[in-house]
């Protein structure tokens, strides 16, 4: 098998002496979408801001196609093409809808700008309507959008996504996903997705990590996990019933007991 | 007529404010630290101007002496980001806050074992002549100031809204998380925003100096400016210039038409008057960010 476009490789985090990230491992094969899943607290935020260069690991190796980019700066990680969408739909609130775009085509130097720009306004026409709005007048919605397409403004080799169904009404939640798939199937994107949604996330992935209390507890195909009993009762919220007929109620306190 | 006289030293004096305040803005909205040394950068800003220029110093050209101050403070700023206050990136604000306190006493003191604690003039082309409009008389220096003024501040306005640069630096300071995301490089930008800062001090210093004198407690007027930036909204680039403008306004009306004594208060008292009826200032840019 060819190299996975990004490594993690035994990633320790710590905040303070908190210790968020206990030896995670992942791989993230080029043109798959990748999900990690988790309760609050279990550290996906901290994975993703590691990766990505915000906070620097206490151990262990991020590599995007073979090369090591683990503690060095954001701006030359994102020149290596990876870019990061923070949760809560981090846009620029004061500047236009246009210049949020460019901003994500910052550190492009290449004449493709325009170009893309159009790209992404096929699969975001409100943000063509909008084009001269302050960012911090849309919708929820549609700044989760534009924080997506701000990053694809990037041409990044992968892109990771951090929970962008997050505060969002149902029917928003299934256009970003139905956006995510387009995103993965017309053009190939990359994504290592992090999301407490697990019934979208598992759609649209092809694989999955559960996360749970800064460790990897289960991995495996995403049509597996959707099968997994612990993972339907706890994250897709199916009811099991035993034999006996009782309902379960004393859940298991963590994946490896 | 008196009144004319009055407005236009006023906005003379408030232009100098006012690009002070734009300094305390600059750094704060990027940053989010307040440097209360930049009423001191001004004040060592006008000093190089006037070691280089002044026949009795170096003697240089008085544009060239210009250029060299400026530089030398956007240089000076690009330094003290680098090597100060970028260590205290993430540590409590009240730390940035004593540091440039005593930052500010340094570069007085700098600037007194240098140049000496007597006032200085700076020698420069447009001092004591006068603009006769109609019946008034204008001092041709206090017009040049709000000259200056306008057109560095349409230049800062073009570089914020049409550069690349200045896009990226309102950027980072809207959202910095974001900044980082999108792979501008956020501590750079910060550098540059201090280089920028010490520009604007060297330019208001310049302009100071020039229509006045200038010693090294000058830099207390880095206090009036701050009440400047907070009565236009700390925090925002024009209310900074506003407040400056309103500041200046205020000083020589106060000063005619008060009791002798009472004037120096009211740019004070309407900084009070302003935080009671607007706590965010007049032209604040409050932005509630949507849950």
């Amino acid at each position: 098998m060819s190299v996975p476009l990004l490594e993690v490789r035994n990633l320790e985090c710590f905040y303070g002496p908190v210790m968020a990230l206990r030896g995670v491992s992942l791989d993230v094969p080029e043109g798959k979408t990748v999900a990690v899943l988790g309760g609050n607290g279990a550290g996906k935020t901290t994975l993703l801001r590691t990766v990505s260069g915000i906070m620097d690991p206490e151990k262990g190796e991020v590599l995007l196609s073979g090369v090591p980019i683990a503690g060095i700066e954001p701006d030359r990680i994102v020149r290596s093409g990876l870019v990061h969408v923070p949760e809560g739909r981090e846009v620029f609130p004061l500047l236009s809808v246009e210049e949020n775009l460019e901003m994500g085509a910052y550190t492009r130097r290449d004449g493709g700008v325009s170009e893309d720009a159009a790209a992404v306004f096929d699969y975001f026409p409100v943000l063509r309507e909008r084009l001269r709005q302050p960012a911090g007048t849309l919708s929820g919605g549609e700044q989760q959008m534009l924080a997506i397409a701000r990053a694809l403004m990037a041409r990044p080799r992968i892109m990771l996504l951090d929970e962008p169904s997050l505060g969002l009404s149902p029917v928003m939640v299934r256009d970003i996903f139905a956006i995510i798939r387009r995103l993965k199937e017309e053009r190939g994107v990359t994504m290592l997705l992090v999301e407490q949604n697990a019934t979208m996330a598992l759609d649209v992935a092809d694989f999955g990590y559960v996360l749970e209390n800064g460790q990897i507890a289960l991995d495996g195909p995403a049509e597996r996990l959707k099968r997994n009993a612990d993972i339907r009762e706890f994250y897709l919220g199916a009811r099991t019933v035993s034999p006996r007929g009782d309902r379960r109620w004393k859940r298991r306190k963590t994946w490896r007991s | 007529m008196e009144i004319l006289q009055l407005i236009v030293s006023g906005l003379a004096n408030g232009s100098v404010y006012g690009l002070i305040a734009l300094g305390f803005v600059l750094i704060y909205k990027a940053t989010e630290q307040v440097n209360f040394a930049q009423g001191d950068m001004m004040m060592l800003g006008a000093f190089i101007a006037l070691g280089l220029g002044n026949d009795s110093q170096l003697g240089a050209p008085f544009w060239l002496a210009c250029a060299g101050a400026i530089l030398a403070m956007a240089a000076i700023g690009w330094t003290l980001e680098r090597a100060v206050l970028r260590h205290l990136f993430g540590q409590p604000q009240i730390a940035a806050m004593m540091l440039t306190i005593a930052l500010g006493f340094l570069l007085r003191f700098v600037a007194g074992a240098i140049w000496g604690h007597d006032p200085l003039a700076l020698e420069n082309p447009v001092a004591g002549k006068t603009l006769r409009l109609g019946g008034t008389v204008l001092g041709l220096d206090e017009v040049a100031t709000i000259a200056v003024t306008v057109l560095l501040t349409g230049l800062l306005y073009l570089f914020f809204r049409r550069t690349r640069l200045g896009v990226a630096m309102q950027a980072s300071s809207q959202n910095q998380l974001a900044a980082y995301c999108m792979g501008i490089p956020v501590r750079r930008v910060h550098g540059l925003i201090w280089a920028l800062a010490g520009a604007t001090a060297a330019v208001a210093g310049i302009l100071f100096a020039s229509k006045g004198s200038i010693d090294p407690g000058t830099g207390f007027l880095g206090i009036k400016a701050f009440a400047a930036a907070v009565i236009g909204g700390f925090g925002s680039l024009p209310g900074a210039l506003a407040g400056g403008l309103i500041v200046g306004l205020i000083e020589p009306f106060a000063s005619r038409y008060l009791a002798t004594g009472y004037a120096p208060i009211v740019p004070y008292a309407v900084m009070l008057l302003v935080l009671v009826v607007r706590p965010h200032g007049i032209f604040a840019q409050v932005h509630a960010k949507k849950v």
